[in-house]
């Protein structure tokens, strides 16, 4: 219980840090270098909720494949402007902080308002692979299929909008 | 008591992740860097599905989970090619300068 303690709180902070760090770097290729380790940090916390699958997927997928395509993207558009336009207004900045405090503050007092139990149970097992699939190709058959189709319709647009002409 | 993690501590965190993700679509203008907030907005979500996953120890959770990062593959790589194709009319990633549909 306590190296659960140990491992959320180090996972936490490296999470948030990594995404404060993703909005406020200034160069795009470091702010996905920290992307990746925020995505990374996610997995060790799929993992302390023993969630093994997702883990894999989330690191081969997400850090893998999707930040690929990303510095990919990075690297065919040879980003050379100015980066000194940092923000786009400098000055309706308060109204937008305000909004965004007060945002958190909803979301944690709708967290906050049903009382979850206040530890993890003891005997609480993680779903293995067969587990899910079984769920995947009974229950969840039909959005299964249609995902096919979206990825197929994905590729078909991307190649089509990033055609020359 | 520090020593108890429970599941409001996760969702607080994804609820945490979740802002840092508004705001950087908020206040950044560059395209590629929105798309990454985008991303991580997702991401705050899936944790959020996975710790209530647990709580109801029923693998629905995950499966929804896996569907989202199954969008998000299809929503970066339609979106990345949008960015490629606005990049070569307007040779530059910047928002504020994208705006032809300004009326």
């Amino acid at each position: 219980m306590i190296w659960h303690t140990i491992i959320f709180w180090i996972l936490a902070v490296l999470c948030v840090g990594c995404a404060l760090c993703v909005v406020w770097q200034k160069n795009p290729v470091v702010s996905a270098v920290f992307l990746v380790g925020s995505f990374l940090a996610l997995a060790g916390l799929y993992l302390n909720l023993q969630a093994p699958f997702l883990a894999t997927i989330q690191i081969l997928i997400y850090a893998g494949a999707i930040m690929v395509l990303f510095v990919f993207v990075m690297m065919l558009l040879d980003l050379h402007h100015p980066f000194d336009l940092y923000f786009r207004f400098t000055k309706p900045k308060l109204p937008k902080t305000i909004a965004l405090g007060l945002f958190i503050w909803l979301l944690c007092a709708l967290i906050l308002a049903p009382a979850f139990p206040l530890a993890f149970p003891e005997s609480g097992q993680s779903f293995t692979v067969a587990q899910i699939a079984t769920l995947l190709f009974s229950k969840y058959a039909f959005p299964f299929e249609l995902t096919s189709l979206l990825l197929l319709v994905a590729m078909v647009g991307g190649v089509v909008l990033a055609k020359k002409k | 008591m520090m020593t108890y993690i429970g599941y409001s501590h996760y969702l607080i965190l994804s609820a945490v992740l979740f802002t840092i993700g508004v705001f950087g679509v908020l206040f950044r203008r560059n395209l590629i860097i929105i798309f990454m907030s985008i991303e991580l907005m997702l991401n705050s979500v899936n944790l959020a599905l996975v710790s209530i996953s647990k709580f109801t120890q029923s693998a629905d959770g995950q499966i929804f989970v896996f569907f989202v990062i199954t969008v998000a593959a299809a929503e970066a790589a339609v979106g990345l090619a949008i960015v490629i194709s606005l990049f070569r009319h307007k040779q530059t990633t910047a928002v504020d300068e994208i705006n032809l549909m300004k009326g």
